[in-house]
């Protein structure tokens, strides 16, 4: 076991855990943050996907201990102040989610791509999001949702 | 003081609401299978075979049952006698052969996957480790691979069984009076006319919902509680009940939400009776999530046919007859819709076309392989697939336009209703305004020139251009109908709407979403039909405590079927509300009407809103005499006919013939779903069956090797498409109601993964004419596409190994972002 203090969604929090426990499981199913799904054994999917100290990581593919002293953001963390982010908002808006399994990942990247590049053409977008997988949506609506979270200026914001 | 009488009239059908269910989807508040934690609950661990066909010789589990917080290990011998064995629901005939399919193998296993021991631990993880120490010895049987050596019973699937072979079914216009002889057609047109003779291949697919399946049994309580990541809560708490014998009335099934199905949760599963199994032994709740190979490998794969056509035709292109040879993989089991799944598609190959004969004949085989069942359109993207291909090669052998040939054959809009070749009624459609607005939002024209000039130039890319007028038959099912196709249930759907005394109001539905919407869509119907606010309608469904009967959802179904039920059972409470209405308003009955909310007396200014009469039917204070109190009404709807949405979908690719890289350039649906409820979801649900059926056109194939092992068996071989590999499509409606039920409603889920296949293949092998290809296997794959340029005639028929290419090899991704930009 090793002790590991970190800070998720704006709260301190600090365990023992394995040193083999991924930071998915962690959240899940220390902190109960299930608002971060697992989709896949190998890291292809993106269901996973949250902040580390800002970026977007698949948080399958990092241990908790990696995340220790480090600040995560879920999901669950993304609203500020009860107001949704606008990737959030424009993904209500342009139903760019079905059943919804993909859908924190996909906002958590789609934020984190806004971030890096505040107006990317469809194709950046595309590209952007190819490490996150939907099987419901078709990802035409996801785009047209990246792209309007953009001219509302989501990637200055955030 | 009524909340009706202010509010502006409002029709909120057809209006693009935002759905009520996002905002817990998008803030990570969902109640995922998975999420649940209960006080002491263990978790499972299946031990899975390696092996595709094996004698089970010896199970030792005594190193496992000593690890670290293991609870119990569960072998088949162990739950022999209790586990029974999972049903199939459509036995196609009386004489269909069907294997015992028990929940653990107990001294055989029949395909690579199957479980052979169950770990029950404290935690997930300690589960899995010791899994990995039970010791589990195998004896090789020779393995039944391949659908075509299957029917020839070299080896057998089930040595039990003595054959392969399931069952097979056949419909024949002639025998049925609904025809003519299809055999004399095609002679006649040998003689004198056109035959085109093709066989095709439906690969192996699999759902690949992104939620994988997750069960949590908990035995306390007087009700057993099963949750269940399923589309089918109803059709689980009946089948488990039959089959472990437990009185239906103690079982409680919930659908928490569900993340995707596409019918790959369309079963009764083995991980769902192990899980009551192991925690009616160990007396705790028990969970089980599966992984994602676990989940490619073991939950029911889709399609795999093969298709042998026989189109004839008059010369001048008018068809006389199609006969339909099929052979079906079932895998190694038949699921709960198993062996009916092709005979879904027996009444569509004919499409919308009018021919006068037609003989449908299919015969399913067992194979060691993952079990086959119901996949998005399940058995009629096969049909479409079939016809559409073949209509286009007619119109390549006649020299004419793929459009010209389909509009000769058609039903023309005047000609509705129109009883098919298969004795469907088709009620309503318009096949010429929707091939008219796709024609014109594609630029066919331009297309056409353009790809006349690319092949007059000989440039290393080309254009192809693909078609698919397609058509379908939804809204599952006539409950005559199932039981003439010996199907085991009705296809009929519960409804039931509750007035509360807030004036809120609760629908119940027997359907089960995963995704479609349906609690925007039934509470825009409510909204409309009782005069309430939207957001004052809760839709409950999923929990068999709450929606006690229902149907589920599959076969696009919902809207059509359970959407009706709506309909029927709010106006039951609009019935029920009159005479009280009457009564306080002091007038009679005749005098009142109805109308947007409010129950109006002719004539005059006098009215009440519906929800102060369910106030006041509810302290029953002042009620007519013999009146009861409440409102709540129930209502069943039994379809008397399918439904039969169509549309005109036209695709154009780029084909770098240098390099078989295809490039999808356009696509335009234009879909006549009926009425819509809802633009948005309509919209949200073409899109997303557009890229599952051109994923089956390009990408995705399940793949085994000569083992019978499941090579694809993690996204990184089974080729989910990503937003890099799709575009951005048009899409637009044309609208013919549908007559069979109020609303005008046709369905939607299926749609899009219809027509999309044979469309693209069409592009694909269009590009490729003047090459003399004539057919590309799916997927379509750049080698593929490859040979079939460079080495005329392969385009069919190579081996399908080595089709899958890995997903995230880095040059691999450069060359299908290429294929993605627009
Ligand atoms: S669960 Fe992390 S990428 Fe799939
Ligand atoms: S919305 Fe279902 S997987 Fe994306």
């Amino acid at each position: 076991m090793t002790r590991i203090s970190l800070k998720v969604d704006g709260a301190s929090c600090s365990d023992d855990v394995e040193p083999r426990m991924l930071l998915v499981h962690y959240l899940r199913e220390r902190l109960g943050k299930t608002g971060t799904v697992i989709g896949c054994d190998t890291s292809n999917c993106g269901a996973c996907t949250v902040h580390l100290d800002g970026k977007s990581v698949k948080s399958c593919n990092v241990l908790a201990v990696q995340a220790d002293g480090h600040e995560v953001t879920t999901i669950e963390g993304l609203a500020q102040d009860g107001e949704l982010h606008p990737v959030q908002k424009a993904f209500h808006d342009c139903h760019a989610l079905q059943c919804g399994f993909c859908t924190p990942g996909m906002i958590m990247q789609s934020v984190d791509l806004l971030n890096e590049n505040a107006n990317p053409s469809e194709e950046e977008i595309r590209l952007g999001l190819e490490g996150n997988l939907c099987r419901c949506t078709g990802y035409h609506n996801i785009v047209k949702a990246v792209q309007a979270a953009a001219s509302e200026g989501a990637g200055a914001s955030a | 003081m009524t909340v009706t009488e202010d509010r502006p009239a409002r029709r909120e059908i057809g209006n693009a609401r935002k759905r009520k269910e996002d905002q817990r989807l998008i803030t990570g508040r969902t109640k995922w299978t998975d999420n649940i934690q209960l006080t002491g609950m263990l978790h499972l661990a299946m031990v899975r075979s390696p092996f595709a066909h094996a004698k089970i010789t010896h199970i030792d589990t005594s190193e496992a049952k000593a690890a670290t917080n293991v609870v119990t290990v569960i072998t088949g011998a162990d739950v022999a006698e209790e586990q029974g064995g999972l049903p199939t629901a459509w036995a196609i005939t009386t004489d269909q052969k069907t294997p015992v399919h028990p929940s653990i193998a107990v001294d055989r296993v029949a395909f690579a996957g199957e479980i052979v021991a169950v770990v029950v631990a404290r935690s997930a993880a300690e589960a899995r480790d010791a899994a990995e120490l039970v010791d589990v010895d195998y004896e090789e049987l020779p393995a039944v691979l391949d659908l075509k050596e299957a029917a020839t019973d070299s080896a057998l699937t089930h040595p039990d069984l003595g054959t392969n072979k399931s069952a097979f079914w056949q419909f024949d216009s002639a025998n049925a009076g609904t025809g003519s002889a299809v055999d004399e057609a095609i002679a006649e047109a040998r003689e004198s006319g056109v035959v085109i003779e093709r066989e095709y291949r439906q690969q192996r697919l699999i759902p690949a919902f992104m939620e994988p399946r997750s069960f949590v049994a908990d035995p306390t309580g007087e009700q057993l509680t099963l949750w269940s990541s399923t589309q089918i809560p109803h059709i689980v708490r009946f089948f488990l009940a039959v089959v472990l014998g437990i009185p239906e009335s103690k079982i409680r099934v919930i659908a928490p939400d569900v993340g995707g199905g596409f019918g790959g949760k369309l079963q009764f599963t083995p991980e769902e009776i192990i899980t009551v199994l192991a925690a009616r032994r160990t007396g705790k709740p028990c969970k089980y999530t599966e992984t994602r190979s676990e989940s490619l490998m073991s939950g029911h794969h889709g399609r795999d046919q093969w298709q042998k056509l026989t189109l004839a035709a008059k010369s001048d292109g008018t068809v006389t007859g199609l006969k339909v040879d099929l052979m079906a993989d079932l895998g190694a089991y038949a699921g709960v819709v198993g062996g009916g799944v092709p005979i879904l598609g027996a009444f569509m190959f004919n499409a919308i076309y009018k021919f006068p004969a037609y003989q449908f004949n299919c015969t399913n085989y067992y194979t060691n392989k993952t079990w086959v069942d119901a996949y998005r359109g399940a058995g009629r993207p096969e049909a479409t697939f079939a016809i559409e291909r073949m209509m286009t090669e007619l119109a390549d052998e006649l020299g004419v336009d793929q459009l010209e040939i389909r509009e000769k054959n058609w039903i023309k809009h005047e000609e509705f209703p129109f009883t098919s070749v298969c004795g469907l009624e088709y009620d309503s459609g318009n096949y010429e305004e929707a091939t008219a607005k796709a024609k014109e939002m594609f630029g066919y024209d331009e297309l056409l020139a353009e790809q006349r000039r690319r092949r007059e130039s000989k440039d290393p890319v080309q254009l192809g251009i693909g078609v698919s007028t397609f058509t379908e038959m939804c809204g599952l099912a006539p409950s005559r109908v199932l039981g003439s196709l010996n199907y085991g249930a009705g296809g009929w759907e519960h409804a039931a709407v509750r007035m509360l005394p807030t004036g809120k109001v609760e629908v119940v539905t027997g359907v089960s979403p995963h995704g479609q919407g349906h609690e925007t869509a039934w509470s825009q119907i409510i909204a409309d039909r009782l005069g309430v606010p939207f957001e004052d309608v809760e839709v409950l469904h999923g929990d068999t405590q709450i929606s006690h009967k229902g149907m589920d959802t599959y076969g696009s179904r919902s809207l059509v079927v359970g959407g009706e039920a709506v309909v029927k059972a709010a106006d039951k409470v609009i019935e029920k509300a009159r005479p009280i209405a009457a009564h306080l308003l002091e007038a009679s009955v005749d005098d009142l009407e109805f109308k947007e909310g409010r129950f109006g007396v002719k004539g005059t200014d006098k009215g009440m809103g519906i929800a102060e009469v369910a106030l006041a039917s509810f302290t029953a204070h002042n009620l007519p005499d013999g009146v009861e109190p409440g409102l709540d009404s129930d209502a069943t709807f039994d379809p008397s006919t399918f439904s039969f949405p169509h549309g005109t979908h036209l695709c154009a690719v780029e084909i770098d013939t240098e390099t078989g890289g295809v490039k999808m350039r356009k696509y335009v649906a234009v879909d006549d779903v009926g009425n819509i409820v809802n633009p948005l979801i309509v919209a949200g649900q073409v899109h997303g069956g557009l890229v599952q059926g051109i994923a089956q056109a390009l990408w995705e194939e399940a793949v085994y090797d000569d083992a019978g092992t499941l090579v694809s068996a993690s996204f990184v071989d089974y080729l989910v498409p990503t937003a890099a590999d799709t575009i951005s499509f048009d899409t637009d409606h044309t609208t013919s109601p549908a007559t069979s039920n109020s609303l005008g409603t046709k369905g939607v889920g299926e749609a899009g993964a219809i027509a999309s296949t044979p469309a693209v293949v069409n592009a694909v092998v269009d590009a490729l004419r003047p090459f003399g290809v004539k057919d590309v296997r799916m997927p379509c794959t750049p080698e593929r596409i490859w040979k079939a340029i460079h080495d005329r005639g392969a385009g069919g028929d190579e081996p399908t190994e080595n089709a899958a290419m890995p997903h995230f090899d880095e040059a691999d991704v450069a060359d299908r972002t290429d294929g993605a930009s627009a």
